[in-house]
């Protein structure tokens, strides 16, 4: 976590500089950063839990949500609930106090949030001088220009700039009129849902090494987030999101051998580019699917179904009598970890957010399942197993669970942590991981992947898997490619159970 | 409950103010008013408890006890036990903020206490203005602006 904490003394009354900043709708009167702001649904601007929309000067959009709100202290509390930067779990606060001797006004503006490491400093820099000091600056500015006492200038009548119009970039590769396209869904600037856009993209033939694909289905994974927000930069503006699909070669290079035009193949892997109809791409870790495996199942499972064999196979091998905790036992691979623990021989023990999940779970196989909103699932994990706790704990939720699953595991117990839905799981001192001697693990997908020689153990465990019955898949939930909005949206409220996935 | 509040902009970083301000027994180093003051009991003057007695320059004398003093937060507060004032349950805080553009400080001084409705305008101007505005133009001073 990083606090910014910038401050500074405006020559001005406290109303009068209250009497701006008080307005939770106002920044598009006087911060340079913001073009544009709303407040969602017509809420009144000194309204706790009203959310502003801002369009950025860049093109950029984002909401933020008023926590608190205090006249009596000149107190302001707000929070980020989607912007197209990853300032996760941003809150921030600006507060006023009177300097008595004289008539101005000290305004300190602070904040707290989760940067990715790799972005720290840059988002850093950002809020306390593309944010904070150059509103300090503005405010200075508006105050000097307008006489004292007078109002703001009352709002005129706005028409909201397109989005189109203030993006700098058209789509390179969107032109001459002999390359062939394809429909993808672009994303051209980090950002919320909203900037999975449809559009066409020129599409070239394969290059020599390269081998041309046309999706049937297109596999969705949280990664696409982190993708499209920024958290993970495997995707760089303008980019096609997505690392999972199944489909068939229509074109091969020249110097591509083993496959052949016709071939139905899969692939879980980057480099991104997925969530379209048609792509090119290196055939080395491209999956054979036999025909007792259906594309929609392919699309829908093989990435997670590769994370779950290496997950209870090489991370920590999984043994007959193993007591291991699931967490989103619900989710696409929690699923698919429950069955296969159990057939292991494992003590499954899933944890859940609602009963419905329950229910699946349940049906799934797993001996005991702690809906985790109602029940301390550390507490419940020691009462089941009488003390002794969990040998393993899979958890993909991050924030929320981490450290509970600490609590919850026994002597010598494993954590692995292979994702973060809920947040980062922020910093903790190792020292106190002595008391029960744990074992953490922070597996990368591509660590275990990245070569045919790593890739093939573990798809064909999981066909084998698959065919055996060992592990069912759920018919996933279908969007359209151009709903991808809609499913990233499904996704991240964490409603949704079993696979997602996109038709062209 | 009355209640006063003054502040200043302090030219100097505020680990260098605190430096000055944190002794609970050095008013007479940085303030107008106080000729002299010891703490009693020979108590240290950052023990939490410990009374500082002082003189003030017409004579009358005080004595304060230590409340709190952070220097986590840069805030110390005291109580008066005796004074010429007449106050009841007379409580104190003076504390520092940081203002990074500048690299200056707020300093605040607040206090809240019961006394004799007639006393509370008089009292009110004598201690905002006399002694905690006083001794921060003082500090400002002494920090060369």
């Amino acid at each position: 976590m990083v606090q910014v904490r910038q401050s500074t003394v405006i020559d001005a009354p406290i109303e009068q500089v209250w009497s701006i900043l008080r307005d939770f709708n106002s920044h598009d009167r006087w911060h340079p950063a913001i073009a544009f702001s709303e407040i969602d649904g017509g809420e009144p601007v000194d309204a706790v839990g009203s959310v502003r929309h801002f369009r950025l000067a860049d093109g950029g959009e984002l909401r933020e949500q008023l926590l608190a709100l205090s006249d009596r202290d000149f107190r302001l509390v707000y929070c980020l609930l989607e912007a197209p930067l990853p300032l996760m779990n941003y809150v921030a606060s600006i507060r006023l106090k009177p300097v008595t001797d004289g008539n101005a006004t000290f305004w300190e503006w602070r904040s707290e949030f989760h940067p990715p490491a790799h972005r720290r400093e840059e988002l850093v820099k950002l809020v306390t001088e593309g944010i904070y000091q150059a509103g300090f600056e503005a405010i200075r500015n508006l105050l000097r220009e307008r006489p004292v006492a007078s109002p703001l200038q009352a709002r005129p009548p706005v028409v909201a700039p397109t989005p189109s119009a203030a993006l700098p970039r058209v789509v390179s590769t969107m032109s001459s009129g002999q390359t062939a396209k394809t429909r993808a869904i672009l994303v051209e600037r980090y950002g919320g849902p909203e900037v999975l856009q449809l559009k066409d993209i020129a599409l070239p033939p394969p290059a020599p090494n390269e081998v041309q694909i046309r999706h049937t289905v297109i596999g969705i994974n949280f990664i696409d987030v982190y993708c499209r927000t920024g958290y993970f930069d495997l995707l760089r503006p303008p980019g096609v999101p997505g690392m999972e699909a199944a489909g068939v070669i229509e074109a091969i290079g020249s110097e591509v051998s083993g496959f052949s035009a016709g071939d139905r193949v899969a692939y879980a892997c980057p480099p991104v580019g997925a969530y379209c109809e048609r792509r090119n791409m290196a055939p080395d870790l491209l999956v054979r699917l036999s025909d007792d495996i259906p594309d929609e199942t392919a699309a829908a499972s093989l990435l997670k179904g590769i994370s779950a064999s290496f997950l209870l196979h090489d991370v920590h091998a999984v043994q007959p009598g193993s007591v291991v905790l699931i967490h989103a036992a619900a989710g696409g691979v929690g699923q698919l970890l429950v069955q296969w623990a159990r057939h292991l021989g494992a003590m499954v023990i899933a944890t859940v957010s609602s009963d419905d999940k329950a229910r699946i779970v349940d049906r799934l196989g797993a001996h005991h399942v702690i809906v985790y909103s109602r029940e301390n699932f550390a507490e419940a994990v020691m009462r089941l197993t009488g003390g002794a706790g969990a040998d393993v704990a899979y958890d993909a939720v991050g924030n929320d669970t981490f450290g509970g699953s600490l609590a919850a595991l026994g002597i010598r117990g494993h954590l692995v942590s292979f994702g973060q839905a809920s947040g980062p799981v922020g910093n903790w001192d190792i020292g106190r991981f002595a008391s029960k001697s744990i074992t953490i693990s922070r597996p990368n997908y591509a660590h275990y992947t990245d070569t045919p020689a790593k890739l093939s153990p573990h798809v064909e465990r999981f066909f084998a898997a698959l065919r055996q019955g060992v592990v069912k898949i759920e018919p996933p939930r279908r969007y359209s490619l151009s709903n991808a909005g809609d499913a990233h949206r499904d996704l991240e409220s964490r409603r949704t159970t079993g696979a997602l996935v996109l038709v062209p | 409950m009355t209640k006063v509040y003054v502040s200043s902009v302090i030219p100097a970083p505020a680990a260098e103010v605190w430096k000055v301000v944190r002794d609970f027994n050095a008013l007479p180093g940085w303030t107008p008013f106080v000729t002299e003051s010891r703490i009693e009991q020979n108590a240290q003057s950052d023990q939490i408890g410990c009374i500082r007695n002082f003189v003030l320059r017409d004579g009358g004398r005080i004595r304060e006890r230590l409340l709190a003093l952070s220097d986590y937060d840069l805030s110390c507060s005291y109580t008066i036990l005796e004074s010429p004032m007449a106050v009841e349950n007379y409580i104190a805080t003076l504390s520092l903020t940081p203002i990074t553009d500048g690299n200056l400080t707020l300093a605040e001084w607040q206090a809240e206490f019961d006394c004799a409705p007639e006393r509370e305008a008089a009292l009110t101007h004598q201690i905002g203005t006399g002694v905690f505005q006083a001794a921060l133009s003082a500090l400002k001073q002494r920090f060369g602006r």
